[in-house]
């Protein structure tokens, strides 16, 4: 017997007062919504106040980029990696080149790998200071918005003086980087990473402790351990939830092997613990990115011609690595041409986006936007 | 805002300036309506919201949720088959007079996803029409402002009252007809030198005028 | 890395290894896919990590792929299955992993692939009405657009 497919229609036809109860009834909350950050589209079912379900519709910004990238080369495939989370352009960047650079078997030396990692780093920390500032947005206070965009502004000049671009950035190539770092990155970064470890405690004391912020956020949209492992949450999520999963720290890549830092993990798992979960991982960047500055090696940037032809032999190939909103990971399937065969995504925000089923029911219509804003996404990832 | 409108019959002289005071009002008054799809819209928060670009001093910056307040709409971001529908809607909720900005290559003619993509639309002027376009994947920030001041500058020669309607031909922000590079960049330089920032288009002439200096144009010179 | 995987296919019909260096891959029958994932969360593979398919038209088969991973070892393990590629229906997982349930709609909605036991398959990216499974190599749409062709 095949099984049964469905449609939306077939959803919104459901019963509607089971068990002649209160009438439950559908809001739409998207795609074109502030707090849902993009084109998100949720389907709230409500009785009164309540949520009882939320269902999320997809596809609104679904581009095919999967099937594009079957008819790229891998170089081209690295530029239409940041163009999925575009906060985390470098960590895709890297992604990609990883499982590249493994299935060819290219080998990169000390320097590339240090100035990766700590691209990586900083990158964190720009997209952490976007979230903030759009956190704080989302629960009404304007001046977090402010403050947090003020931050990255100073980064995202630091990143355009070597990469050249400002938001989809590509730096990270199969082989090495695009370029040899500017004259001025060091000794900019070092300014800034001195000015921002007074900001983050400054953005502690200016929402942390709010008594608003933590009335909207303490016990609100709590999920245990293993749910959040059986929905397949990673990052920042995952580790609110408990579970000390990081995978710079359980298979390190880059230089994380011999870095000295903490994984910062909640207790329950609520808004509150993600909240608190970034902030302090934005306190365990900064101390990275401290110490990588100092320590970058010397040594080629480039180590293959950058226009040379990459082919792959057949096989499966995967790679994943932790991006600030999660797991992003990379399948290959090649056929020994210069083209992938299937190329696929992990998508990192589409997995924590899932939590929102389980969180939701029972909440206030009003906490959604503050859990939607506790789990970070962004949606052309999801869509793809 | 002194250009006056071409005279027909019954086109009296107080109307004609009481419709360069409004289209002067309207040009300054923008509300843009708060919609991104991706990439795109995260610069142009940091365009709009941000306190290092300030939106604010071209008139710009009261940017709201609902379409029904709005009357600029800023197309930021890829928009799919499946978003074209949406987007029409919201197009049409907007009163009029209202004007449209693309940002971005994607809204313009696909961008990265125009070959090969089966649900990626090429150009956003399949669903709704344009006024200006503004190219960069994604554009800087300054690159939209320049898109505003383009759009504020055609509200104040050819929308009046009695034509809201009206529209001449959309215009690439980048490089209007008329319009040479080399005013661009001089435009560029009073609004670097506004905000006492160290000026990329001044080092990059001086780059071209003399081949020879170095490590000008950041980023560039010093690799060779 | 211990040798248990070899031990556990060694009674099953039809289980091969595949000679993929790292995640290590096992090829699974499909009858046998039910009992073998459900063993191998009980083995400690918490977390099923991604969900995809590879279409392979010249072999007359869609090939299914899970990749699952355990938070207490680390280890990664990719587990595929084949199905033929005109009539795929797959068992879904969605009893042992709840996230299944959206990676098997992903799948439905790109390449066509059926899942029994699903509670709710819909399409994920696409509307309702949409013909064809774009992700699958046969895959024509006049609207896509190719270089060189006008
Ligand atoms: S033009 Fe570029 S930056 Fe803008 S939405 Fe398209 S891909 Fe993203």
């Amino acid at each position: 017997m095949t099984p049964k497919t469905l449609t939306l229609q077939d959803l919104l036809r459901t019963d509607f007062a089971p068990g002649g109860g209160t009438q439950e009834y559908f809001v739409n909350m998207g795609p074109q919504h502030p707090a849902t950050h993009g084109v998100l589209r949720l389907l709230l079912k409500l009785d009164g106040e309540t949520l009882r379900q939320v269902i999320p519709v997809l596809g609104y910004i679904h581009r095919g980029i999967e099937k594009i990238c079957e008819h790229q080369t891998y170089r081209q495939i690295v530029h239409l990696s940041d163009r999925l989370d575009y906060l985390s352009a470098l960590a895709n960047n890297w992604c990609v080149t990883r499982v590249v650079e493994r299935a060819a078997g290219i080998e990169t030396n000390e320097r590339i790998e240090t100035i990766r990692t700590l691209m990586a780093e900083l990158e964190r920390l720009q997209s952490h200071t976007l979230w903030w500032g759009v956190f704080g947005m989302d629960l009404g206070a304007f001046t977090p918005f402010l403050h947090g965009f003020r931050d990255r502004e100073e980064l995202t000049q630091i990143f355009e003086d070597t990469i050249g671009a400002r938001l989809t950035m590509n730096y990270i190539q199969p082989g090495g980087l695009l370029h040899d770092l500017h004259k001025d990155f060091a000794p900019r970064v070092r300014a800034w990473l001195k000015d921002f470890g007074t900001k983050v405690d400054e953005y502690d004391r200016m929402l942390s402790g709010n008594l608003i912020a933590q009335k909207r956020l303490v016990d609100i949209g709590a999920l245990s351990g293993d749910e959040a492992l059986g929905l397949g949450a990673t990052g920042p999520v995952l580790r609110a939830s408990g579970v000390p999963w990081d995978l710079r720290r359980v298979r390190p890549y880059g230089v994380y092997d011999q870095l000295d830092f903490v994984v910062p993990v909640g207790e329950k798992g609520d808004c509150w613990d993600r909240y608190w979960v970034r902030i302090e991982e934005m306190r365990q960047s900064l101390a990275l990115c401290e110490t990588l500055i100092e320590n970058i090696p010397e040594g080629k940037t480039m180590l293959v011609k950058p226009a040379a032809k990459i082919r792959l032999p057949e096989g499966t190939f995967y790679e994943e690595l932790e991006t600030p909103r999660g797991i992003f990971g990379v399948h290959l399937h090649s056929r020994g041409k210069d083209m992938p065969w299937r190329f696929h995504f992990r998508s990192p925000n589409l997995h924590n986006l899932w939590c929102i089923t389980k969180i939701a029911p029972g909440a206030r219509v009003a906490d959604i936007v503050a859990m939607l804003a506790g789990l970070d996404l962004i949606v052309p990832d999801m869509d793809r | 805002m002194a250009v006056g409108h071409a005279e027909g019959p019954g086109q009296n002289l107080l109307l004609t300036r009481l419709e360069d005071v409004i289209s002067w009002a309207r040009s300054n008054s923008l509300w843009p309506l708060t919609f991104g799809t991706s990439c795109c819209a995260i610069e142009m928060m940091m365009a709009s919201g941000a306190s290092h670009h300030d939106l604010a001093r071209f008139g710009a910056e009261v940017t709201r949720p609902s379409p029904r307040q709005a009357d600029l709409l800023i197309v930021a971001g890829t928009i799919v088959k499946r978003m074209a529908q949406p987007l029409r809607t919201l197009y049409e909720q907007m009163p009029e007079p209202r004007y449209v900005i693309a940002t971005g290559a994607c809204v313009i003619s696909g961008g990265p996803f125009i070959y090969h993509s089966y649900s990626s639309l090429r150009g956003v002027d399949d669903v709704i029409p344009v006024d200006v376009y503004v190219p960069g994947c994604p554009p800087r920030p300054e690159g939209l402002f320049y898109g505003i001041l383009t759009l504020q500058r055609m509200i104040r020669e050819r929308a009046g009252l009695k034509h809201p309607e009206e529209r001449r031909a959309p215009v690439t922000a980048a490089l209007p007809e008329g319009i040479t590079k080399q005013e661009i960049q001089a435009e560029m330089l009073e609004l670097f030198e506004a905000q006492g920032r160290r000026n990329v288009h001044e080092e990059y002439r001086r780059t071209v005028s003399d081949p020879g200096a170095k490590g000008a144009y950041p980023g560039r010179g010093e690799r060779g | 890395m211990s040798d248990w995987l070899e031990d556990f296919i060694a009674g099953k019909e039809g289980a091969e290894l595949l000679a993929d260096d790292r995640p290590r891959s096992l090829l699974l029958p499909l009858p046998a896919l039910i009992g073998s994932m459900q063993a191998l969360k009980a083995q400690g593979f918490d977390m099923l990590n991604d969900h995809m398919a590879v279409d392979n038209p010249e072999g007359e088969h869609i090939r299914l792929l899970w990749l699952l991973c355990s938070t207490e070892s680390g280890e990664l393990l990719r587990v595929c299955c084949d199905l033929p590629r005109q009539q795929p229906v797959a068992p879904s997982l969605n009893a042992l992993w709840p996230v299944a349930e959206w990676q098997e709609r992903e799948v439905y909605d790109l390449f066509g692939v059926l899942y029994s036991g699903h509670p709710d398959l819909r399409r994920l990216f696409l509307e309702d009405d949409w013909e064809g499974w774009p992700l699958r190599k046969d895959y024509e749409d006049s609207f896509i657009l190719e270089p060189g062709k006008p």
